[in-house]
């Protein structure tokens, strides 16, 4: 090889030619760019994670339940450490006599020093510690905020009224939606009991911290006696369980930046493979010439590829770097949206990635169109000829690596070998689709040709299947772009809408619970009184299962080869019973039996899930344990229940007859119809029945809404990468087809056809290939996003077709206003000109 | 003998049969000669100019070019042999619209690793052919004839054994064409180089050695100068 002249003759092949180029750079810039941010933004939430566990634990260990530690795990808890703190959590209805309003609350008693690890924050500072010395409350900033409340007002918690002793400025432990909607107080453990609010059925988290000097290895230790604790019905947390649950809470985003990352990338790169075979076929004629003159195919190859990739480093360089400068926008973005805030540094790991994943793709794309510059054969200075295609083993060495490093990538994301494979062939199986499909157009409008239609219309069709088509070209990359697109938009749809759904509607917005069976009637009475329906109003019995399919719990525990879920085999059941099944419910196995005749086997109706959980079939044995009393009960039906409605809803279902004598409290549950009425029910219910607690939907759902929006304006900020790509992609792969029909349409001009009919031709023709691509495209991402929806994300799948629609119009005038505009050189430049230039 | 071809056939596939484009050919050019190959349109003189120069293969026969058999040579091996032995001058001019005039004249030097002296060498080439002053010019900005007389320059600028034109003039007007086709014969002359036109121009065919006349694929006539002038 001879490297100099190599070097030589590709800066001076450029120097004229580089704005060419311009698509391809753009198109890594953007991708590399968008791998980068995401990649900083998931490395900078790791890292943050790992960092923040500590402090937002605030202890080394907790150990919780529905019920106090029993006496024999406190032993074996004291074994380990001296040092802890109580906690008893539960969520009440507050009042707030100053300004005769009432709000549900997170109300925490606690005993100790806690947090050991971070500050409780309060405004006054020195109300952190005092306000356990006596009958002080600390009250959420946010709420006190909302009410107008001081450091010196009341607040009534249950039986007592506590004066609000400081501003609560920041919350422990718990980082879930719950903190949003029901603003933490806390006071004293000993106050606690005081209140009044913890009655039999309350639903009341107790929960201890624990701090740990000794190298113990925690982990190890909660290992060797979870079982232990688990049996009792406790939960044990550890610094890396709160880590494993931070991640987890953001796994769905991660999951869909990481999808927008590979999208990006995925369009980068056709971007890059269009506009590099858009280059080499605006250099078939130097190609030739320099093989002409002696230069051998592989120096000519080599001139190439040292061009482009000479200019794919820059860009991937201007890539990184941009994609690095929006991380530094990102917290701007995420503001208020993460629970803690998330340091955006520059991450070298994310930089290097986009480095390689930016110069690896950009190579491999390109040496795709570029191989082809070794057999541009030296005649074509001759004459113009159609080189045979060839056989070229080195093609599809280039073909299996793009593959086997699209698995690569996508298994440095998922960490899973058939995860990466199954979206590796999932990518594949859609390339070949729309090769397919171009092929069967091509062969049909060949078969079923108009013979009889308008000059113009068999122009622009024939023009689908003559000699030099870009059917195939233009379906595959139009429709890969259009499918990515609107993949993109179905995810973010489902994903918001999802949630959106659940307040939607006439809906009840409001759930009053923990009324005594004796206010029943009073309860009711006070609804009606505002004129508010009473959409349910049903009992509520905690209990707790005991065994099933004839071993106990502790067995099924002990067994390492059950298959039945932990949560399932744990949850404290709070059942219901009720004559007739819900009708929202829909009945998936066996027959609901509604009432309970003396003699009968209990049958009781399970939730489908449920039922997976504990992995029972209709028919099978469960034990309860009602408070104390045993209750033999047989699986008469599975249910599945509508998690979209905002009614109460029951994992499991007595018929009547059984537990009505049980302890038990109701729910009910209501529809306000504005605030002021919320209010004023509120109002009237915790003055009148103090022990019920009255939770506000309307109020979630507005909170919620909120994190929607901020949810939202991630996402579109980062899909915005992807279409912004796939717009450039959509470009390149419609100025590849400016070569292919110039000439034809240069020669109709100067044959004589006018200017509408050069334009009306090439309308027909890109009109067509819009169509047929985007349809494709469309149709693909439909699969597409179902199967994302129902495996990956776990979302109800419904599609709204308004937007999609609006891709499908979107492309297909796209593509012809692109096909239109690349046909004004032809309307208005002289046709000798562009005959002597093609 | 600088070019010789023995029974050399050209066919390509056809959809229900094959197009047989050249039909025995055989020839011999020497040392020196200066040759037109002239025939109707389809007659398959682009063809032969295109196997002579090495640029495509033959589908049967054999031919050597500067005693090198060039029909079973790989493709590097007669890249080789164009960028030593061979210079060529095409209808279209054939230049890299990238490179400047000089650069354009440079290249089959460099391309033979004589980067050294190849620019001189260049520049005394372009003012022989009447462009010393344009030098940095890019193709576009040079007209037809400047063009042609810049190939001419290339052609000439490795100094070849053998020189293939292929309608040499058949882009310009008749007074340039003119002014090229005495800068192609004086040249050729100085450099002693053997040269091989294809055209259709009967006046320019007049003016060489020897005149193979083709027709659908074989050779009809193959007379030096003095008995087969054509008119």
């Amino acid at each position: 090889m001879k490297w100099t002249l190599i070097v030589k003759t590709a800066i001076r092949d450029s120097r004229k030619d580089r704005s060419k180029l311009l698509l391809f750079m753009s198109s890594i810039i953007l991708g590399v760019a968008a791998l980068v941010a995401i990649n900083s933004f998931n490395d900078n939430l790791v890292r943050d994670i790992e960092t923040q566990s500590k402090s937002l634990l605030g202890a080394d260990m907790t150990v919780g339940g529905n019920k106090p530690i029993p006496d024999l795990l406190i032993a074996s808890l004291d074994s380990l450490t001296s040092e802890h703190s109580s906690e008893v959590e539960l969520f009440s209805m507050s009042y707030l006599p100053s300004k005769q309003e009432s709000q549900f609350v997170r109300l925490k008693g606690l005993t100790g020093s806690f947090p050991y690890y971070g500050k409780l924050i309060t405004e006054p500072v020195s109300a952190a510690t005092s306000y356990e010395t006596g009958r002080y409350a600390l009250v959420d900033d946010g709420m006190m905020i909302q009410y107008g409340l001081d450091v010196g007002d009341s607040i009534k918690l249950g039986a007592i009224t506590f004066p609000i002793h400081g501003r609560l400025m920041n919350a422990f432990g718990s980082m879930d939606a719950g903190t949003s909607f029901a603003p933490s107080v806390y006071i004293s453990g000993e106050q606690m009991l005081a209140t009044e609010l913890i009655q039999p059925g309350s639903l009341v988290n107790y929960k201890n911290y624990y701090k740990i000097d000794s190298d113990i290895d925690l982990d190890e230790w909660k290992k060797e006696r979870r079982t232990q604790f688990r049996n009792e019905s406790m939960r044990i947390t550890t610094i890396e369980d709160q880590r494993e649950n931070l991640q987890e809470a953001f796994s769905n985003l991660n999951n869909f930046l990481n999808i927008v990352a590979l999208i990006s990338l995925l369009l980068a790169c056709i971007g890059v493979a269009s506009s590099v075979l858009i280059y080499v076929k605006t250099k078939v004629q130097s190609i030739a010439i320099l093989r002409c003159l002696g230069m051998k195919g592989e120096e000519a190859f080599m001139v190439y590829f040292l061009q482009i990739f000479v200019l794919g480093a820059l860009s991937v360089i201007l890539g990184v770097a941009i994609g690095s400068i929006i991380q530094v926008i990102l917290p701007i973005v995420l503001k208020g949206f993460l629970p803690y805030e998330v340091k955006m540094t520059i991450s070298s790991s994310a930089i290097i990635k986009g480095l390689l994943m930016g110069m690896l793709s950009t190579t491999l794309f390109a040496l795709g169109p570029l191989l082809g510059v070794r057999n541009i054969s030296p005649l074509k200075t001759l004459r113009i000829s159609d080189d045979p295609v060839k056989a070229d083993p080195l093609r599809w060495l280039i073909y299996v690596l793009i593959v086997l490093s699209i698995a690569g990538f996508l298994y440095s994301l998922s960490g899973s070998f058939i995860d990466s494979g199954i979206f590796t062939l999932a990518i594949l199986a859609a390339f070949l689709i729309l090769f397919g499909v171009a092929k069967l157009v091509t062969w049909c409008v060949r078969k079923f040709f108009p013979r009889n239609a308008s000059f113009v219309f068999r122009q622009g069709l024939s023009n689908l299947y003559r000699p030099n088509n870009q059917t195939q070209t233009l379906i595959v990359s139009i429709g890969l772009g259009t499918g990515i697109l609107t993949l993109l938009f179905i995810l973010q749809g489902l994903i918001l809408g999802n949630v959106e759904d659940m307040g939607a509607g006439n809906q009840p917005n409001m759930i009053v619970f923990g009324i005594e069976t004796d206010q029943k009637d009073e309860m009711e009475k006070i609804t009606k009184s505002f004129d508010m329906p009473v959409t349910q109003h049903v009992p509520v019995v905690t209990m707790e299962l005991s065994g099933w399919q004839g071993r106990s719990k502790k067995a099924w525990m002990q067994d390492t080869s059950r298959t039945a879920r932990r949560w399932a085999m744990n949850r404290e059941a709070r059942v219901s019973y009720r004559e007739e099944m819900s009708p929202d419910d829909e009945l998936i196995e066996g027959s609901y039996t509604g009432v309970y005749n003396e003699g009968d086997s209990i049958m009781i109706s399970l939730d489908q899930r449920y039922a997976d959980g504990l992995n029972v079939e209709i028919g099978d044995e469960l034990i309860w344990n009602v408070q104390g009393t045993i209750i033999k009960t047989y699986v008469g039906s599975i249910r599945k229940i509508n998690f979209r409605k905002m009614e109460s809803r029951f994992f499991i279902l007595f018929p009547t007859g059984v537990l009505e004598a049980a302890p038990q409290f109701m729910i009910l549950v209501t529809k306000s119809p504005n605030k002021q009425v919320t209010a004023d029910f509120r109002n009237t219910v915790v003055k009148s029945m103090p022990n019920a607690s009255v939770i506000d939907l309307g109020s979630i759902l507005a909170t919620l809404n909120d994190i929607i929006t901020k949810v939202s304006y991630v996402i579109k900020f980062m899909a915005g990468f992807s279409i912004l790509i796939g717009l450039i992609v959509l470009i390149s792969s419609l100025f590849l087809s400016k070569y292919q029909r110039i000439r034809e349409s240069v020669l109709l001009r100067t044959l004589g056809a006018v200017e509408n009919k050069i334009y009306k031709i090439n309308a027909v023709e890109y009109a067509a290939l819009g169509i047929l691509s985007a349809l494709t495209g469309i149709v693909l991402a439909v699969v597409g996003s179902y199967l994302l929806a129902k495996f990956v994300f776990e979302l109800d799948y419904n599609l709204s077709w308004w937007p999609i629609l609006g891709i499908f119009v979107f492309i297909v005038a796209l593509t012809v206003l692109i096909g239109l505009w690349n046909s004004r050189d032809v309307v208005k430049r002289s046709p000798l000109e562009i005959l002597r230039n093609v | 003998m600088i070019l010789e071809a023995k029974e050399i056939f050209k066919t390509y596939k056809g959809l229900n049969k094959d197009l047989t484009v050249l039909d025995n050919i055989n020839f011999q050019v020497f040392k020196g000669e200066i040759l037109a190959i002239v025939g109707p349109s389809g007659s398959g003189k682009t063809t032969l100019l295109g196997l002579c120069a090495g640029l495509d293969n033959p589908t049967s026969g054999t031919l050597n070019l500067v005693e090198e058999p060039i029909s079973i040579m790989s493709e590097n091996e007669k890249a080789e042999i164009r960028n030593q032995k061979v210079g060529f001058i095409f209808q279209n001019f054939q230049l890299l619209p990238t490179l400047t005039a000089l650069e354009n004249v440079m290249i089959p030097l460099e391309l033979q690793g004589r980067a050294k002296g190849a620019r001189e060498k260049a520049k005394d080439l372009l003012e022989r052919v009447g462009l010393g002053g344009r030098h940095h010019h890019y193709p576009s900005q040079l007209s037809g004839g400047e063009q042609q007389r810049v190939s001419l320059a290339r052609a000439f600028s490795n100094d070849p054994e053998i020189l293939f034109a292929d309608e040499p003039t058949g882009n310009l007007d008749e007074e340039t064409g003119l002014i090229v086709e005495n800068l192609l014969f004086d040249l050729n002359k100085e450099k002693q180089t053997t040269l091989v036109i294809v055209t259709h121009d009967l006046e320019l065919a007049n003016k060489t050695d020897r005149i193979i006349k083709l027709k659908g694929g074989k050779i009809v006539s193959d007379q030096s100068i003095q008995s087969a002038s054509i008119v």
